[in-house]
């Protein structure tokens, strides 16, 4: 039995107490094995503490000991909503370390993937951080149903529709024939469509506007400072987009904007990603307009004994959720001696609790949602 | 109840006179336990079926022809399921709890006509007693939270009882309005002042200015007090896991479920009776064939609620709980008393057509000073840049 | 027109139409009623691994060369060579396991096998009611005949039957090149223990 409680002193004021709850890790809306350690005023949280490790799975210790390609398709699973993305920083890090230049064909490839990586993993981030507003399932629903055609795209190419192992060291595993592009052209053309059935759902819905806007503002001073990246750090106006400032791959070649929000609240977060799926979208004609013809894996490199003149190099890409890198050293070896990520998801978490204390908890989820982490990238 | 009486004392005169009057009791009893949890078990069904439809899926369609024995599934599988109790929790209280919030919903039916004078009771203070009553859910449901011993239930237990609490005032407010223009409580009074006009459809109170403003206010404070989307906030699954029956399992789970649904079709059942005419249509009247087709009226009308219900469940996320609060004291309460004074408009002013205007026009005159009061709480148009 | 609670109709309009559209349009469903219907798998998809052989299970193409079993990320495959009584290398596996609990289909044992001989299975249906034995799979598990990946990976397969061929045909014109180069340094120079 819970303790009688204390006496009310005089003067008719009621003495309160903190409460402090655990969210997570078994909670339906932490996106995985995630806790939020909660100190609650009532509804209001007061403090919050993210505890991290209950997926944690040793992979930089487990690359250390493999091949240079043996890590690759442990990069699948670090966040498996975008494989693709994730192939791209490590083999742009090896690639960079062992000078290896990549054919246009596959480079163009590339940003096709990982175009549409972002879509897909956009379009369930914001379904997702609807669900934790309490939507029922409708516009997650509706964002997986789009998803599910990209993955099937994946699937055809690479042979696994979430784990594709798809990049080389120089290049792509498949090359794409007429059939698949026709496939990823027919997907790049509806996509819009289903943007707009979503907009109208959501975007306006003055529930959606009521529970996001204002809501978990991350100021710009304090994003640059907590070096937040990826659509959480332009939702709050920091110009910065690695396609833009590095032009790894093509994006150099490419014509598109890179919108930035002003407030940098859970509604701009939600909303620069729907732009942001616009412009992938427009991305994503141009390089299935323009792919040249060729081969798709530079002869150079081969599969097994691979060794990397000694050396450090770090590559990274602008993942779907923010900065990934990956930072590796050679010693001239068939394996790498240090082997490190930069994961945007774990990177952008820590600066939660700056952007919960004083909201409902209620908020504190939807915050959660809005920074759009996955679990496997958190804990690696 | 005094229909049936009257009924059973005719057909069977020769019956000892206590017999007719236990019958006479027991039949009531007999339909609101057999047709509403009968409804209920329809409505997980289609509630299952409709959210899947519109999000794209099939649902339930595997266990008997379209599914339709999932609910006996359902069942079947939850009085199988252990029953939890944690250790810590108040035993006694956590085991009422459950027990508790299936009576009211069972309760209001009582008064809920469904053909001419197939009424339960015919309390004097029908709709009093249905709004009173419908708020009992409130104490078991902080029985529960409380009981369970868990923050998570605690924290769903306290936000049941400030939405339930606060809502049912703008609800009997809006309620009021239908009472004054009935000039009576009785809840089959206020049917019978719904009939006649054209196809007995015209006189229904939804068509009148304040009714509109009191239906939809009506409905909003029902899906609120049966904490239904939006306003699901106390067992908000994505905040707090279950709420107040996170730690409740089996067949008590499954009595908080069917409490829940209760106690929405019967707030359905008074909007239906208060303004949407209650058994009141083409063809419904006195008599065996008008009688059936009165409770067709009615039970159509009923599922046409449930289903905007499912509807609004399936399209809307969830407010937060401030908002909630705001929203009931700030915009229906003042709206709910601006239409009470609607109603002496419309009671007062002769000319039909002129009450017509003046209603209209001060309703929306509240309407728009209440939207632009409460502007800042909604809405602001955001720009974004690109570079 | 803006009213409030416009965002709001607009939603309900959104799914009302979902709603009556999945009844109407079939491709508005994304569901397949798995055990009745199933999806017709692409050529590339990839589940577990598999051994190929040519003729029969007794010669499989595997060499029992173990490059797999290095390079293998996760490690779960398990070889031992096959030695005859003298204990001579036979050239192919004596027991070849794959723990597919632990294996993640990657692909890489396919990438670098050189004899063309571990393949990328698509049957997707392997679940199994024990958890540990039942997921390991021994060599006769494994071993799959060459049409079964002719029939699952049309394609794919019939490349590698081309290289096969020219490899054994080049194999082949080198032997018969070896042998009639041999025969014709025994016809040039007279045998040397003719004379004694």
């Amino acid at each position: 039995m819970i303790a009688a409680p204390s006496t009310i002193p005089a003067g008719g004021a009621i003495t309160t107490q903190l409460l402090e709850i655990s969210i997570g890790p078994q909670h339906p809306s932490t996106h995985g094995v995630f806790r939020m350690d909660v100190v609650l005023d009532g509804e209001v949280v007061r403090a919050l503490k993210p505890v991290v490790g209950y997926l944690h799975r040793n992979h930089e210790q487990l690359a250390e000991k493999m091949s240079w390609l043996g890590s690759m398709p442990y990069t699948d699973r670090l966040d498996y909503f975008n494989s693709m993305s994730n192939n791209w920083a490590y083999a742009l890090a090896v690639e960079k370390l062992a000078g290896i230049k990549v054919p246009e064909r596959a480079e163009y490839i590339r940003v096709i993937m990982a175009e549409l990586s972002r879509l897909q993993n956009h379009a369930s981030a914001i379904g997702f951080l609807l669900q934790d507003c309490g939507a029922w399932g409708t516009p997650l629903l509706y964002a997986f149903k789009e998803r599910e055609k990209i993955l099937d795209f994946f699937e055809t190419v690479s042979g696994s529709r979430m784990m594709c192992n798809y990049f080389r060291f120089g290049g792509v595993r498949v090359d794409l024939n007429d059939e698949m592009l026709a496939m990823a052209r027919k997907i790049v053309a509806e996509f819009p469509k289903f943007l707009d059935e979503f907009e109208k759902l959501m975007t306006t819905n003055e529930v959606v506007l009521a529970r996001c806007q204002r809501v978990g503002i991350l100021p710009k001073e304090l994003a640059i400072a907590g070096s937040i990246s990826g659509p959480v750090a332009r939702a709050s106006g920091v110009e910065y987009d690695i396609r833009k400032v590095d032009k790894y791959g093509v994006y150099g070649q490419l014509e598109f904007g890179v919108p930035v929000g002003a407030v940098g609240d859970v509604y701009d977060r939600y909303y620069i990603r729907v732009l942001e799926m616009r412009e992938s979208v427009k991305i994503l004609q141009q390089v299935l307009r323009d792919i040249p013809a060729g081969p798709v894996q530079a002869v150079e490199v081969k599969l097994r004994g691979f060794k990397i003149p000694a050396g450090d190099g770090y590559g990274r890409v602008e993942g779907a959720k923010g900065e990934l890198g990956f930072y590796l050293v050679s010693e001239g070896g068939p394996k790498p001696y240090r082997y490190h990520i930069r994961p945007p998801s774990f990177i952008n978490l820590t600066v939660l609790e700056d952007m919960c204390v004083g909201h409902k908890v209620a908020d504190a989820i939807i915050i959660l949602g809005s920074i759009d982490i996955v679990l496997g990238e958190v804990d690696r | 109840m005094e229909t049936i009486y009257q009924l059973l004392h005719v057909t069977f005169a020769n019956v000892p006179a206590w017999t007719v009057q236990v019958a006479a009791f027991l039949i009531p009893i007999a339909f609101i336990f057999g047709v509403y949890p009968a409804i209920f078990a329809l409505t997980t069904l289609v509630e299952r079926k409709a959210l899947g439809r519109i999000q794209n899926r099939y649902g339930p369609n595997r266990v008997g022809i379209f599914g339709v024995l999932q609910p006996l599934a359902d069942g079947l599988k939850i009085l199988l399921k252990e029953d939890i109790v944690p250790r810590v929790a108040d035993k006694f209280t956590h085991f009422l709890a459950p027990v508790l919030i299936v009576v009211p919903g069972l309760l209001v039916y009582l008064v809920v006509p469904v053909a001419p004078g197939m009424v339960a009771v015919d309390l004097k203070i029908g709709v009093l007693f249905a709004l009173a009553v419908g708020t009992m859910s409130a104490i078991a449901l902080f029985m529960a939270g409380w009981a369970s011993r868990n923050k998570f239930s605690l924290l769903g237990a306290v936000r049941a009882v400030a939405q339930v609490v606060s809502y049912e005032v703008p609800t009997v407010m809006a309620g009021v309005a239908v009472i004054m223009a009935a000039g009576t409580l009785s809840t089959l009074t206020i049917v019978q002042r719904q009939g006649g006009g054209i196809l007995n459809i015209s006189n229904w109170y939804v068509f009148r200015p304040w009714g509109l403003v009191g239906f939809v206010l009506f409905v909003i404070g029902g899906l609120a007090e049966s904490a239904r989307c939006p306003f699901d906030l106390p067992e908000a699954e994505s905040e707090l896991i279950g709420g107040y029956h996170t730690e409740y399992s089996g067949f008590k789970f499954a009595l908080f479920q069917m409490g829940e649904y209760l106690a929405g079709m019967a707030m359905a059942g008074v909007t239906v009776t208060l303004f949407l005419g209650g058994y009141m249509g083409p063809g419904s009247g006195p008599g065996l064939v008008g009688s059936l087709i009165a409770m067709l009226w009615f039970f159509s009308k009923l599922a046409g609620m449930i289903m905007l219900n499912i509807w609004i469940r399936g399209t809307w996320p969830r407010l937060r709980v401030d908002q909630l609060m705001g929203f009931a004291w700030k915009v229906l309460l003042p709206l709910a008393l601006v239409n009470i004074v609607a109603v002496g408009f419309w009671h007062f002013l002769t000319p039909r057509p002129l009450a017509w205007v003046v209603t209209t026009g001060w309703l929306v005159i509240w309407f728009l000073v209440l939207t632009k009061c409460n502007a800042s709480a909604i809405l602001e148009k955001r720009e974004y840049r690109y570079v | 027109m803006n009213y409030p609670g416009k965002g709001l109709v607009e939603g309900l309009a959104v799914t009302a139409r979902n709603f009556v559209g999945s009844y109407f349009y079939k491709d508005r469903l994304t569901t397949v009623q798995y055990p009745e219907e199933r999806i017709q798998t692409p050529e590339n998809s990839r589940t577990f691994p598999f051994l190929v052989f040519d003729e029969s299970p007794d010669k499989p193409r595997c060499t029992a060369c173990k490059i797999c079993e290095v390079e293998c990320p996760p490690k779960c495959i398990y070889i031992v060579m096959d030695r005859d009584d003298k204990g001579k290398p036979l050239q192919r596996p004596k027991a070849f396991d794959i723990d597919i609990s632990v294996c993640m289909q990657c692909q890489i044992c396919v990438e670098v096998c050189p004899f063309e001989s571990i393949k990328m299975d698509n049957d997707y249906e392997k679940s199994k009611y024990g958890r540990f034995n039942d997921l390991v799979q021994r060599l006769p598990d494994l071993l799959k005949s060459n049409d079964y990946y002719r029939q699952i990976k049309p394609v794919k397969a019939a490349e590698v039957d081309a290289k096969l061929k020219a490899e054994a045909e080049a194999k082949a014109a080198k032997k018969a090149a070896a042998v009639a180069a041999a025969a014709a340094k025994a016809a040039a120079t007279p045998p040397a223990g003719s004379a004694t």
